[in-house]
């Protein structure tokens, strides 16, 4: 679900800002993940977020989502939910990695815009 | 409770919810509230909103002009509910949606989006209505009850996944209070309620402000998921 622009109208972002937003904010989960799952890798694109080989714990997961949700809130004035059925599955979570959840908050942005609430 | 905290109690047009908002500006906080009707009042350090809490779109932009004005969000009183007296084979399906939608949907809702709120400051009190309905189990009240029924264990499970970031979540059943949603009972089965109460009385709005009172204060922080019903049900 997509609201209006909380803030002045701002172009739309680009799949090169969004990924920047979510990578800076899973760093920030991930800094304060406890020490037995730090990451010890660097974050790109490929990084897992669920499953066996996942940067994040459970916890950790949660709250990038609702980071990355707020983070488009505050920043870009874009008001949306990023809960998803499917959101701990393997196979179709768009929470999979880095870049699925990129591909989903640029198809959500897409598609629901036009159903501005303001 | 602190001065200028950030309290939200939805449903405060009327009732309980109205006596609340009052309770809590007489404290020095900063109340915010919603319903889907316009109250007839004002009050200082008083922001109304008109929300329905069932619909999303209207509880994220509540919620997010919340966070924008004042960064934080300390309390949040799920208080809207609407009731309906049918015994089961009378009651129309559309009357269980209605129900669920406001005492469940848009209690899930405001829930979801405050903790949101609250996990920036890793603070917050949750209080949800449930009522001596559900562990009365009075005839006639069956979908109302199972609306509250879902309150508390919604709550206690909320308790849990909340717990990581100082967020607790209680429930208060109270018993009959005098309020417009108690006002079509015939008089005889409210004092048959009453009557199966340990305490043998209306509640009054005192009565309620107490136990949310206890659940606010910053040394309840060890007082989570748990359900407080009134006059001993
Ligand atoms: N009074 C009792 O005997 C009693 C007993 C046990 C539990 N309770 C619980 O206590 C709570 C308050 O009840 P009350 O007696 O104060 O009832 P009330 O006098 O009927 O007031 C209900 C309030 O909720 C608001 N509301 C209803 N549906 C809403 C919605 N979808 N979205 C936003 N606001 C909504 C109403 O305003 P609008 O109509 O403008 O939306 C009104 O301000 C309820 O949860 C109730 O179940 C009451």
């Amino acid at each position: 679900m997509l609201l209006q622009s909380m803030q002045p109208k701002q172009k739309p972002l680009s799949r090169t800002e969004i990924t920047a937003l979510v990578i800076s904010t899973l760093r920030d989960v991930l800094s304060r993940q406890s020490e037995t799952r730090k990451h010890k890798k660097a974050v790109q694109e490929s990084t897992p977020l669920i499953g066996e080989h996942s940067v994040c714990d459970s916890l950790g997961l949660v709250n990038l989502i609702v980071d990355v949700e707020q983070r488009l809130q505050e920043e870009h004035g874009i008001l949306l939910t990023l809960a998803d059925e499917r959101a701990l599955s393997q196979k179709i979570s768009p929470f999979r990695t880095v870049s699925s959840l990129v591909d989903y908050i640029e198809r959500l942005i897409r598609e629901e815009i036009p159903n501005d609430a303001a | 409770m602190t001065r200028h905290e950030v309290v939200l109690i939805t449903g405060a047009r009327k009732g309980i919810g109205r006596f609340l908002a009052e309770h809590f500006v007489n404290q020095g906080a900063v109340v915010e509230g919603c319903s889907r009707q316009r109250p007839g009042w004002k009050l200082p350090n008083y922001t109304h909103h008109a929300a329905d809490v069932s619909d999303e779109a209207q509880v994220k932009k509540m919620i997010s002009s919340i966070g924008r004005r004042h960064g934080r969000l300390d309390v949040v009183i799920n208080n809207a509910g609407i009731a309906a007296m049918n015994p089961i084979l009378l009651t129309p399906v559309s009357t269980v949606d209605r129900i669920l939608a406001t005492n469940f949907r848009g209690l899930f809702l405001v829930c979801r989006e405050s903790a949101k709120l609250m996990k920036k400051r890793r603070y917050g009190r949750i209080i949800n209505f449930s009522t001596v309905a559900v562990p009365m189990k009075i005839e006639g009240e069956s979908v109302y009850a199972a609306s509250k029924s879902a309150v508390v264990t919604f709550t206690r499970i909320l308790a849990r996944e909340l717990a990581e970031w100082g967020i607790t979540c209680n429930v208060i059943g109270p018993g009959p209070v005098a309020t417009d949603l108690i006002d079509s009972i015939p008089p005889a089965k409210i004092d048959r309620v009453v009557s199966n109460l340990a305490i043998k009385r209306l509640g009054n709005f005192q009565d309620i402000a107490n136990v949310v009172d206890f659940f606010v204060k910053p040394e309840s922080d060890y007082i989570t998921g748990q359900v407080i019903y009134l006059g001993g049900a």
